[in-house]
């Protein structure tokens, strides 16, 4: 077996480097860290703050272990050199998406794209990263089912983050069910528990009636259903068993 | 987890939920977070308590050590207060001096317990002009989740509620005896979110704050000490608000300052 | 550490081979792990060791403050040791003292033994180490609960950091000395350990020993962080079978 992200091979023996939950997908080995900061990976869609502006680039805090530099040039508007606080400022909320890791610890980031843009109205959520995985579900099913029964927009973030826009009630109801994931993400039943909650707080004026008008995000473009990749597949039979967990320096 | 910057986007979001009277948490505007006191965490010290408040957490400890009475003061004891936010409370610790928000902890704490005569000073001479005990009353944020002043006045009084003299290791008598504490003041601190005051901010609400206050308040129905702090304005009807909650709250607290747990 | 001349020696020793606290030569004190218990920080870890409580904080990795400290090729690890100021039975003047100093930098090369910084350049893993109340041994308390913060932050490492101090009382070699012990005996010797390579990352020592001695001392102390280890990685099984720790004691 080779050694993947999370472990390390010494004496001809792989060890582990996290703890966290083993991943086998011949030939390679990995193990999945539980907690930690967000680890960015290559076309990850992310929500930052930013926390410095330059004269050609801002800086986003991603909740990695580096800011990200989103350059002028890696946005759909037109931006003259010194003349990036017209666009963002110091606070600003945006969705991007990770382009290229460099050996430096550079994190490339661009906001060219669908469903990229800067976020207005609503709120942030903050989860684990680890939980993004079940906050999406398998195919996408708890995603869908979140969106369909409070009307919210929702933008998940594979940092840890999550955009909800819509109505007060609806902000409240996706929070709580973040809530509920982050507390249960590892106990089986997660998606009844989910359901049954959803439809227990569901507002009667709504059932069966019109949707509530919903705040549309992006001023740019209109917002994208997250298409996430398969979600890790160790992370989500988590939701069968108790967790294989390693730690570090276990073989 | 907290960050080094907040997303303006949430702020609006804490601010709009103000208005209705919500919080991000779903509590009222005058209600606290869970609270929890255990005293005697700390062995080594004379007398100690643990606060929790929601996610912050607050250590206070108790050293008596016989000191020198100040020259303009021979016939008393010395009280002294320092709050340390350590840095693994929260990441928005800068190495370096104390910084001005923990100074102001510190002294808002002692404020509140030397106005209110929180312990007789003159019981802590010894002889006068030569000998007295020095009460050291040393503060550790150990995280950092919002209303610190609250959570390290409470771990403070609490663990003068439950401090022993050490009289007779450092042979001053033939037995250690209870500290005397007389009066028990509570400081309830409050938050302005646009027209809302909102009672015990979560480090968010603080963030999102127009202005915040504090109130002390002792068992006998008196105020004994205030701070204003962050930057905003009260108006004086807001502030006989506060004053009639910080001694609804204060009442529920001290009870728990005196006898611990929740 | 501790005023030697003012109290009477305590016998340290039974004659049928028990410490002042009941003990074997070979037995650690009564050790409770939590993993998890701060809100803040990345990684966290609560330990009760005998009479010692130690808390221990993860922040990383993250950009480097001040910048000029920051390596272009890995993260640089910064490791602060405290001790509240009424952890000790004399109340400690808060601030950094020489004492404190030198902990933080054995610990944290231990740490940069281990760690592997290389896989985040330009940034920093921040660990900090309170002592909260201290009986002997919280050099060792500490980087037990800094090793369990670091796999709680999902830092990646060689190995988790049991560590120990073996010293010597009454002409006897013994495992994990506790204050009196540490006051009144005859040597000391704090070791870290990782058990992957068997290797030792932290070790001091001060006192008298025989080269025999010194070498009985570290097999014992091996022994004992083999012991601590098994114990530190069933806490942190336990963090994730039962989810997040609320902060409890």
């Amino acid at each position: 077996m080779k050694p993947g992200p999370g472990t390390y091979r010494t004496g001809g023996k792989v060890y582990a480097s996290v703890l966290g939950l083993l991943s086998e997908r011949p030939p390679l080995v990995s193990v999945i860290p539980l907690s930690g900061r967000y680890i960015p990976k290559p076309n990850d869609l992310v929500i930052g703050t930013v926390t410095d502006v330059q004269g050609t680039f801002w800086l986003l805090d991603i909740g990695a272990p580096r800011w990200a530099p989103l350059h002028m040039t890696g946005t759909p508007w037109q931006v003259e050199i010194g003349e990036t606080d017209r666009f963002l400022r110091v606070g600003d909320a945006v969705v991007v998406q990770v382009e290229s890791l460099e050996a430096t610890g550079r994190i490339g980031v661009t906001m060219n794209g669908e469903g990229l843009g800067k976020l207005e109205g609503g709120t942030i959520v903050r989860i684990s990263p680890a939980r993004i995985p079940r906050v999406v579900g398998r195919n996408g099913s708890m995603i869908a089912t979140i969106r369909e029964h409070t009307g919210a927009e929702v933008v998940v973030g594979q940092n840890g983050r999550v955009w909800v826009g819509g109505s007060p009630e609806a902000i409240h109801r996706v929070s709580e069910v973040l809530r509920i994931i982050e507390a249960n993400a590892q106990h089986s039943g997660l998606t009844e528990r989910v359901e049954s909650y959803l439809l227990a707080t569901m507002p009667t004026t709504v059932r069966g009636s019109e949707p509530p008008p919903v705040e549309h995000a992006h001023r740019d473009a209109p917002p994208r259903v997250l298409d996430s990749a398969e979600p890790d597949e160790v992370a989500v039979d988590a939701e069968d068993d108790s967790p294989d967990t390693i730690e570090p320096g276990e073989q | 987890m907290s960050e080094e910057v907040s997303a303006e986007i949430l702020t609006t979001h804490i601010l709009d939920l103000a208005a209705e009277g919500k919080r991000l948490d779903g509590r009222g505007p005058d209600e606290y977070r869970p609270i929890s006191v255990e005293p005697g965490f700390v062995a080594t010290a004379d007398g100690s308590a643990l606060v929790r408040i929601g996610d912050t957490a607050v250590l206070s400890g108790i050293k008596l050590e016989p000191g020198k009475p100040f020259a303009d003061t021979p016939n008393a004891g010395v009280l002294t207060t320092n709050a340390e936010l350590i840095p693994l409370s929260s990441p928005t610790f800068e190495p370096g001096p104390p910084q001005p928000g923990a100074i102001e902890v510190s002294r808002v704490v002692d404020r509140a317990i030397r106005a209110a005569e929180t312990i007789d000073l003159t019981r802590l001479c010894v002889t006068p002009g030569e000998k007295s005990w020095v009460c050291y009353v040393d503060i550790h944020v150990l995280d950092h989740s919002g209303n610190l002043i609250d959570a390290a006045s409470l771990a403070a009084v609490s663990a003068l509620a439950h401090a022993t003299v050490p009289a007779k290791r450092f042979e001053v008598a033939e037995a250690d005896y209870p500290l005397a504490v007389n009066h028990f003041p509570i400081e309830c601190t409050f938050v302005r979110l646009g027209d809302t005051i909102v009672v015990d901010p979560t480090f968010d609400e603080e963030r999102a704050a127009q202005g915040r206050i504090t109130v002390a308040t002792d068992e006998a129905g008196q105020v004994v000490a205030m701070q204003k702090g962050l930057v905003g304005a009260f108006s004086p009807d807001d502030v006989k608000d506060v004053v009639r909650r910080a001694f609804q709250h204060g009442e529920r607290h001290r009870a728990l300052a005196k006898g611990g747990s929740s | 550490m501790g005023s030697v001349g003012a109290k009477e020696v305590p016998v340290l020793l039974s004659p049928e081979g028990l410490r002042i606290d009941g003990r074997k030569l070979d037995e650690l004190r009564p050790i409770r792990l939590q993993v998890g218990t701060l809100h803040n920080a990345d990684g966290s870890a609560f330990v009760e060791w005998g009479a010692n409580k130690v808390m221990a904080a993860v922040y990383g990795p993250r950009e480097v403050h001040p910048r000029h400290l920051q390596q272009n090729n890995k993260a640089v690890i910064q490791c602060k040791y405290n001790m509240a100021a009424f952890a000790v039975d004399e109340r400690k003047r808060p601030g950094l003292d020489r004492r404190s100093q030198e902990i933080s930098k054995v610990i944290g090369e231990a740490f940069e033994s281990v760690v592997f910084a290389e896989e985040y350049p330009r940034t920093s893993i921040d660990i900090y180490i309170e002592v909260l109340q201290a009986n002997a041994g919280t050099r060792c308390a500490g980087l037990v609960a800094a090793s369990m913060a670091l796999a709680d932050a999902g830092i990646p490492m060689v190995d988790l950091l049991p560590a120990v101090a073996v010293g010597k009382v009454a002409g006897k070699i013994a495992l994990d000395l506790k204050k009196e012990e540490d006051n009144f005996g005859e040597a000391d010797l704090p070791m870290a350990l990782v058990p992957q390579s068997g290797r030792l990352v932290l070790l001091q020592m001060e006192g008298h020993m025989t080269e025999e001695e010194l070498a009985q001392a570290l097999d014992l102390g091996v022994q004992g962080c083999r012991e601590i280890y098994e114990k530190m990685k069933q806490a942190l099984r336990e963090r994730y079978s039962t989810g997040p720790v609320g902060g409890s004691s």
